[in-house]
C-alpha cells in the first residue's frame, strides 16, 4: 500500500478514510464543494487536518489529534502537485522550471539539467525547454507543469482537476500523456469528467459533502451508481425504494417492476434501479396507447426540457427521458405540464443499495 | 492604459483637474525661472555644494540598503503570516509616513542619543550616534522604512502564494522559496519601493536636523544646505534647490518605469510572464 490515509477537518466539514496502492491512479469525483482539493490539500500538506493520519510509503505524513501532532511540512512530503492552472514560476524558462524541484532537493545543476531534459522530452514539451511560461499556449505551460511535478520524482502525484483549465482540443493530448505517465504510478486525480475516471483511473472515489461515499473499479461504479451524482456521471436515471410486493416503490410514491427484486432487498434495506433517459419514452396523459407488460407508466410533471446532443432531454420527478426533437415537437409539452414517462423495464437494472463505505 | 470613459465627466472636475496639476507645477516652474544660469555650475559645484551632494547620495544609498535590510523581512511578516496585533503592527510601521519628520528626529535622539535609551550602552561600546553621518542614516532609514514596507507587502500579496506552494510541493525548502521564487516574483515591486525609499532618504530635512545636527561634510545633506543657504546666498539655494528637483524627476521617471512590472506580477498569476522586462 503507497497511501494510507484518515483525516478530519470539521471546518471544511472533510472526513475521509482511503488507501492508494503501490502505483495505482486513483480518481477522486464528485460535485463541486464536496472537498476534493481539500483532500488534495491535505496529502500536499498545505492544509493541516484537525485529526487522523496518513502514512506515504512507510512515511508517516501527518498523525494528529485534535491539530497536535505530527506533520511534515510540504517539501518533505514526496507529494509533487499540478493544480488546473500550470502555475510555472514566470521568471524562469520552462527547463529550469522543471530542474526547480532536482534542484531544492540538492541535485547538482548538470544532474537536474540532465533530468529537466528527459522529463520535458517525456511529456512531449522538449522543444519549449528554452521559452518563457509567456511564451506557451495553455497545453504547452500544462504538458511543462506536468513534466516539472514529475522531475520532482515524488512518491504520491496529486493531480487536481488538471485538464479543467485546458481548451477542448488539447484535452485529449493531455489525457492520452496522462495516461502515459500515469502507468505504474502513485497517483490521485482530482476530476469532474467521467471519461478521465475510465482512461486513466484504476479506481475511483466519490466524494460528497466532505465523506467518500462511493469507491470501486470506474466500470462497476458507473454501472451501478449508489447516489445521484454519480448515476448522473454515468449518465443513467437512479431511484431509490423499499421493495413492496415486487416492485420499488419510492419515497415520493413513484414504483416501477424490478427484475429479481426479492433477492436484491434481501441483501439491504434498500434497492436501487438505475437505467438510462434513452430507455424512457414519453406522451400526454391519456394519449392512447397499449397496455405493454414490457412498460411502466409513470405520471410526471414536466421541470424542464433541453438539448442533449441530438436528443431533447425532458425532466420530470427527478427522472430524465430522451426523445427525438420530432417526437417534442409533436408532444409540444411546456414546464410544468402532465406528462406520461413510459419506462423499457428490460433496460432497468436494480440492484441493493450498500452500506456507506467508510 | 485603461480605456478612456464613454461617459464625460462633468466639466468642474476638469477645471479642479487643471487647478491642481497647476498647482502642483507652478512652484518648479518658479524655482527655475529664479536659476541664475551663469553662475550655476560655479554654484553647484562649491565645496559645500559639493559636500553636501555627496553626503545626500551616500547617506541616501547607505538608507536605501538598511531600509531593503530591515523592510523587506517586515514586509514579508506582515503579508505572509498572521499574528494577534498584526494591524497596530502595521500601523505603527506606517507611523513615520504620518509624524512630523522632526518628532521623528526628536524621538530618534531620546534613543540613540547620549541621554538616551540605548544611549548608555552604546557609549560602553564607544559608540557615539547622535550628530554623525550615521545619525543621519539612521533618521532617513526611520522616515523611508514605511515606503519599502508598503510597496513589497502589497507586491507580495498580488503575487499571492500559489507559486510559493507549488515550490514548497517540488520539495522546496524556505529559504529556497523564498530565494527563488517569491523574491524574483516581487522583484519590480522591491525595486519600486527601494527607488521610493532612496527619494525620501534624499529629501529627509526635520529628523536629520533634529537627530543630526548641520555640520558640514558630516551631517549637512543637500535639503540642510539649501536651508541654510536661502539666507546667506539665495542663488545657490536656488541652484541646488534645481538639483534635487531634477533628481527627483528623474526618481519618479524611473518608479514609473518599473511600474509595468508590479502589474506584471499580476498578470503572470494567469501563467503569463512580464513582457514589461523589454517594455521597462
Amino acid at each position: 500500500m503507497a497511501l494510507r490515509i484518515q483525516a478530519e477537518l470539521p471546518d471544511r466539514g472533510v472526513d475521509v478514510a482511503f488507501e492508494i496502492g503501490d502505483g495505482e491512479t486513483v480518481a477522486l469525483l464528485g460535485p463541486n464543494g464536496a472537498g476534493k482539493s481539500t483532500v488534495v490539500s491535505l496529502l500536499a500538506g498545505l492544509v493541516q487536518a484537525e485529526n487522523g493520519r496518513a502514512e506515504l510509503n512507510g512515511t508517516i505524513l501527518f498523525s494528529l489529534s485534535n491539530g497536535k501532532g505530527l506533520s511534515l511540512p510540504a517539501y518533505r512530503r514526496g507529494t509533487s502537485l499540478l493544480a488546473q492552472e500550470a502555475l510555472l514560476f514566470p521568471h524562469l524558462s520552462a527547463e529550469e522550471n522543471v530542474a526547480f524541484g532536482p534542484r531544492s532537493t540538492g541535485t547538482s545543476r548538470r544532474a537536474a539539467r540532465a533530468a529537466a531534459r528527459r522529463w520535458l522530452a517525456e511529456t512531449d514539451a522538449a522543444a519549449f525547454a528554452s521559452k518563457r511560461p509567456g511564451e506557451l499556449s495553455g497545453g504547452q505551460a500544462q504538458r511543462v507543469a506536468l513534466a516539472r511535478a514529475l522531475a520532482a520524482e515524488p512518491d504520491l502525484l496529486l493531480l487536481d482537476e488538471p485538464m479543467a483549465a485546458l481548451d477542448v482540443e488539447t484535452v485529449p493530448v493531455m489525457r492520452r500523456l496522462l495516461k502515459r505517465v500515469l502507468a505504474g504510478r502513485s497517483a490521485l486525480i482530482v476530476t469532474h469528467d467521467v471519461l478521465d475516471a475510465l482512461t486513466l483511473a484504476d479506481r475511483v472515489l466519490v466524494m460528497q459533502e466532505g465523506r467518500i461515499v462511493e469507491s470501486g473499479p470506474p466500470a462497476e461504479v458507473l454501472r451501478r451508481p449508489q447516489n445521484p451524482f454519480t448515476a448522473s456521471l454515468a449518465g443513467l436515471n437512479l431511484i431509490r425504494g423499499g421493495v413492496s410486493g415486487g416492485r420499488l416503490v419510492t419515497a415520493d410514491g413513484l414504483q416501477i417492476t424490478v427484475p429479481d427484486a426479492g433477492a436484491a432487498a434481501q441483501a439491504a434495506g434498500a434497492l436501487l434501479a438505475a437505467f438510462p433517459p434513452s430507455a424512457v419514452a414519453v406522451r400526454r396523459p391519456g394519449a392512447p396507447g397499449t397496455a405493454d407488460p414490457g412498460r411502466e407508466v409513470l405520471s410526471v410533471t414536466v421541470t424542464d426540457l433541453e438539448p442533449q446532443g441530438d436528443r431533447i432531454r425532458v425532466r420530470g420527478a427527478g427522472l430524465a427521458a430522451d426523445i427525438s426533437p420530432a417526437a417534442a415537437a409533436e408532444l409540444s409539452l411546456g414546464v410544468g405540464e402532465q406528462a406520461e414517462f413510459l419506462l423499457d423495464t428490460s433496460a432497468v437494472t436494480s440492484y441493493a443499495a450498500t452500506a456507506v463505505p467508510g | 492604459m485603461p480605456p478612456s470613459s464613454t461617459v464625460p465627466l462633468p466639466r468642474w472636475v476638469l477645471a479642479g483637474a487643471v487647478a491642481g496639476a497647476l498647482f502642483l507645477l507652478l512652484p518648479l516652474a518658479a524655482v527655475t525661472a529664479e536659476v541664475n544660469w551663469a553662475e550655476f555650475i560655479p554654484l553647484v559645484t562649491s565645496d559645500a555644494s559639493l559636500a553636501a551632494l555627496s553626503l545626500s547620495l551616500r547617506t541616501a544609498a547607505a538608507s536605501t540598503l538598511l531600509c531593503i535590510l530591515l523592510g523587506v523581512p517586515l514586509a514579508l511578516v506582515l503579508a505572509r503570516t498572521r499574528f494577534p496585533g498584526k494591524r497596530l503592527v502595521r500601523s505603527l510601521v506606517l507611523l513615520p509616513l504620518v509624524l512630523p519628520p522632526v518628532v521623528g528626529g526628536i524621538a530618534l535622539l531620546y534613543t540613540f542619543g547620549r541621554q538616551g535609551l540605548l544611549g548608555g550602552t552604546l557609549d560602553l561600546l564607544g559608540i557615539q550616534v547622535a550628530f554623525s553621518t550615521t545619525a543621519v542614516i539612521l533618521a532617513q532609514t526611520f522616515v523611508a522604512l514605511p515606503f519599502l514596507v508598503l510597496t513589497l507587502e502589497g507586491a507580495l500579496r498580488t503575487a499571492g502564494t500559489r507559486y510559493e506552494a507549488v515550490a514548497a510541493t517540488l520539495g522546496a525548502r524556505p529559504w529556497t522559496v523564498l530565494r527563488r521564487v517569491t523574491v524574483p516574483l516581487v522583484l519590480p515591486g522591491l525595486a519600486s519601493g527601494a527607488v521610493l525609499s532612496f527619494a525620501r532618504c534624499l529629501g529627509e530635512f526635520g529628523a536629520t536636523l533634529a537627530f543630526a545636527g548641520s555640520l558640514q561634510g558630516v551631517t549637512r545633506t543637500l535639503p540642510l544646505e539649501i536651508y541654510l543657504q536661502r539666507e546667506a546666498d539665495a542663488d545657490a539655494a536656488v541652484a541646488l534647490s534645481l538639483v534635487l528637483v531634477v533628481v527627483a524627476v528623474a526618481v519618479v521617471g524611473l518608479s514609473y518605469r518599473s511600474a509595468p512590472g508590479r502589474s506584471a506580477s499580476t498578470r503572470s498569476a494567469a501563467g503569463r510572464s512580464a513582457p514589461a522586462g523589454a517594455a521597462g
